[in-house]
């Protein structure tokens, strides 16, 4: 058994290091890959060309968890980007002055950027790489809710029309992939990655899922996004597919064996927002050193792009099941940041919460704005939040000290309404 | 008689107080902090003691509080300044319900239940806009001492707009209003104003729920005072312990833990 735990810990991060080379050898070789995003990254299409894949908001996050991220930063500043603008693109900006050098290897140019709608920033962000690079950048829009709790499913005729809309942008991509790589579209090489994806996309909604065990399985900011990167990263590789099998066996094992991911968990807490990654570590620190943990995090829903829902392609009619996929996942993803205020008093009550950590960060207002509107949702139902707004890349605009304050006060309070209920209670 | 200590480790000064069973100040103490943080602690706890007139070894628990709360190497436990300011408020001012602590480098609104527990609470963001230090920034561009700055304001017949928000720039700011020929009361009625509005913002998303206390070193400052009650539109209550207040609270917290640590001799005696 003690083989199995913590295995997926090791395992990803092998397989994502063992990810960064294969970027380092195609850029030494001098050949180009695919950009591409978490949210919505059709990497089963790609994939199907054998185009590799960079995923730039990963990268860009890697320099501030590897403490590199503020040289790179400045560059771009120094360039004549924004302090203002995302902290991924300014990363990324430096990495690309720097002809791709970054401190897990060399990130090969992009041969074509590929995004979709889901963050307005993805289509100013390939547009850098076009001026840069010259590659060809496309971008498919998919459609998000139209209105609150008006969500359209596969037999409306709104949904169907949306669909068409995703479908037919989806064969103009296969169209340009087959014009920059020279290769002959396969559906039966579609039909393959799709199948992989499908097997990621269950394992991952499954573990999801299970670390509503108390205790919790793992730490839905730490470990959790360990495994993000490899349903990231790998997506549709048979590799990731049986990762996802063993990880699923893993957290099996452990909610049968009752086997936590803190000693003594005190306090189930959910994250939402983008993690602090420039400390990364510590953040994670502070609560545990109150025995409070992760249990869940909207951030391991948007940023899987929607595979949190567990969406199953069927092969009979791949490309018109891609375009459902795309549009039913990519839109929960925008759900996810957007129309907080409907899914988290449910995750509160489903993983059984004691409260939710709110963390808006400075360089991204997309994700950002409208969490204090969510979290008036959960001030309204008496549900413990806390409020800590600091960023995802930028050291210079977060303060420990103040962080650590704002959290400690948070568990006083925690504490002192647990008691009050008890005293409540008799 | 059992005695406890609440020592508050702030940015700009560092106040320590002493509590008797009853919950009644018998002793308090303020000095600036300075670099050495934990010497200014173990000061002005010691002073504290010498007002109380009680020996170190009688006040049976210490909890530290503020910035440097875990600098009180001596203290027993640390509880934050946000619990502290909530439970001093309320002890001293028993219907209050949201509390705003204005210190030298930080601002935060702060709701509470009647028994003193945070329900929410509110602070300035990684900059001293809307702080004391703002008002030590405009003290040093007009060469006015910091008590003299509310009773200033208060003679004010036109309040002059402030329209920056940083600290670093509000004293270029007030230059260039003394340039322009403004009157030192009104850029300084501008000044108060300026916070009070910047203070409002904090208190606004826990909401303003009376009774409001006002603590922090800025509550002995009038024009402040007067600033906010405008702002806010309801009176505030004031205490001369408001510099204290986080001080009291953790003092308040060391005595629950020593009457609590009581309760099994009491058991037992029955």
């Amino acid at each position: 058994m003690d083989s199995i735990i913590g295995r997926g810990n090791k395992e990803g991060a092998q397989m994502f290091r063992d990810w960064f080379d294969g970027l380092t050898q195609t850029a030494n070789a001098g050949n180009k890959a695919a950009y591409v995003f978490v949210m919505g990254s059709f990497n089963e299409i790609l994939l199907s060309f054998d185009l590799p894949v960079v995923f730039p908001e990963i990268h860009s996050l890697q320099t501030a968890v590897r403490r590199s991220a503020l040289p790179l930063l400045q560059e771009a500043e120094d360039h004549g980007y924004s302090p203002d603008i995302c902290g991924y693109v300014k990363a990324d900006i430096g990495v690309q002055l720097r002809g791709g050098e970054h401190p897990m290897g060399k990130i090969p140019k992009p041969g074509i950027a590929v995004y979709t709608n889901a963050c307005n920033t993805y289509i100013k962000w390939a547009e850098a790489w076009e001026r840069m690079h010259g590659c060809p950048i496309f971008t498919l829009d998919v459609p998000g809710s139209r209105e609150a709790d008006g969500i359209s499913w596969q037999g409306d005729s709104s949904f169907e029309s949306d669909r068409k809309y995703v479908e037919v942008q989806i064969r103009e991509l296969i169209t340009l992939c087959e014009e920059i790589t020279g290769k002959k579209f396969d559906i039966d090489r579609l039909r393959e990655t799709m199948n992989h994806a499908n097997a990621i996309n269950r394992g991952w909604a499954r573990i999801l899922e299970l670390n509503k065990s108390r205790p919790s399985l793992f730490n839905a900011l730490t470990d959790g996004t360990i495994y993000l990167g490899v349903a990231n990263v790998m997506r549709g590789t048979k590799e990731a597919a049986d990762y996802f099998d063993r990880l699923v066996e893993e957290m099996e094992t452990k909610a049968a064996q009752g086997i936590g991911t803190l000693a003594e968990e005190e306090w189930r807490l959910a994250f939402v927002g983008v993690p602090c990654y420039p400390i990364f570590r510590r953040f994670n620190e502070i609560f545990s050193e109150w025995k409070g943990t992760f249990v869940t995090s909207t951030y391991l829903w948007f940023a899987s792009g929607g595979s949190n829902i567990g969406f199953q392609y069927e092969m009979k009619d791949p490309i018109k099941s891609l375009s459902e996929g795309v549009l039913i996942s990519v839109r929960d993803s925008m759900d996810s940041m957007f129309h907080q205020d409907r899914i988290i008093p449910k995750m509160v009550e489903e993983f059984d919460l004691d409260g939710v950590v709110y963390h808006p960060i400075k360089s991204c207002r997309t994700v950002s704005t409208g969490l204090a509107d969510s979290r008036r949702v959960l001030t309204d139902q008496g549900i413990s939040s806390l409020f800590i707004e600091s960023d995802m890349m930028d050291k210079r605009v977060v303060s420990e000290a103040q962080m650590k304050n704002r959290i400690d006060a948070f568990f006083e309070g925690l504490a002192s309404k647990r008691k009050q209920l008890l005293v409540a209670g008799g | 008689m059992a005695y406890s200590g609440g020592v508050d480790v702030g940015s700009t000064q560092t106040k320590a107080v002493i509590l008797d069973e009853d919950g009644a100040i018998i002793g308090r103490s303020l000095t600036d902090t300075g670099a050495n943080v934990m010497a200014a602690a173990k000061g002005a706890f010691r002073d504290a003691l010498e007002d109380a007139g009680r020996m170190e070894q009688e006040v049976e628990w210490v909890i530290g509080t503020g910035y440097g709360r875990y600098r009180v190497t001596f203290g027993n436990d640390q509880v934050t300044e946000i619990s502290c300011h909530g439970r001093g408020a309320v002890h001293l001012h028993p219907d209050t319900r949201t509390v705003l602590d204005m210190g030298g480098q930080d601002t935060k609104a702060i709701k509470v239940a009647p028994s003193g527990e945070i329900l929410d609470f509110c602070m300035n963001d990684k900059c001293a806009a809307g702080t004391g230090r703002f008002l030590g920034a405009a003290s040093s561009a007009l060469g006015i001492p910091l008590p003299d700055l509310g009773p200033t304001a208060l003679k004010a017949r036109k309040s002059v707009r402030i329209s920056t928000t940083c600290t670093v720039f509000a004293e270029s700011e007030v230059l260039a209003w003394l340039g322009k020929g403004k009157k030192v009361e009104d850029i300084l009625w501008g000044v108060h104003q300026s916070i009070a509005t910047r203070s409002m913002g904090l208190l606004r998303r826990v909401g303003v729920v009376e009774e409001v206390t006002f603590t922090g070193g800025v509550s002995k400052n009038e024009g402040m005072v007067k600033a906010l009650e405008d702002a806010t539109g309801v009176s505030l209550n004031i205490s001369p312990e408001g510099h204290y207040m986080g001080a009291v609270g953790a003092a308040l917290f060391a005595l629950d833990h020593i009457l609590a640590s009581r309760i099994p001799k009491a058991v037992e005696a029955s």
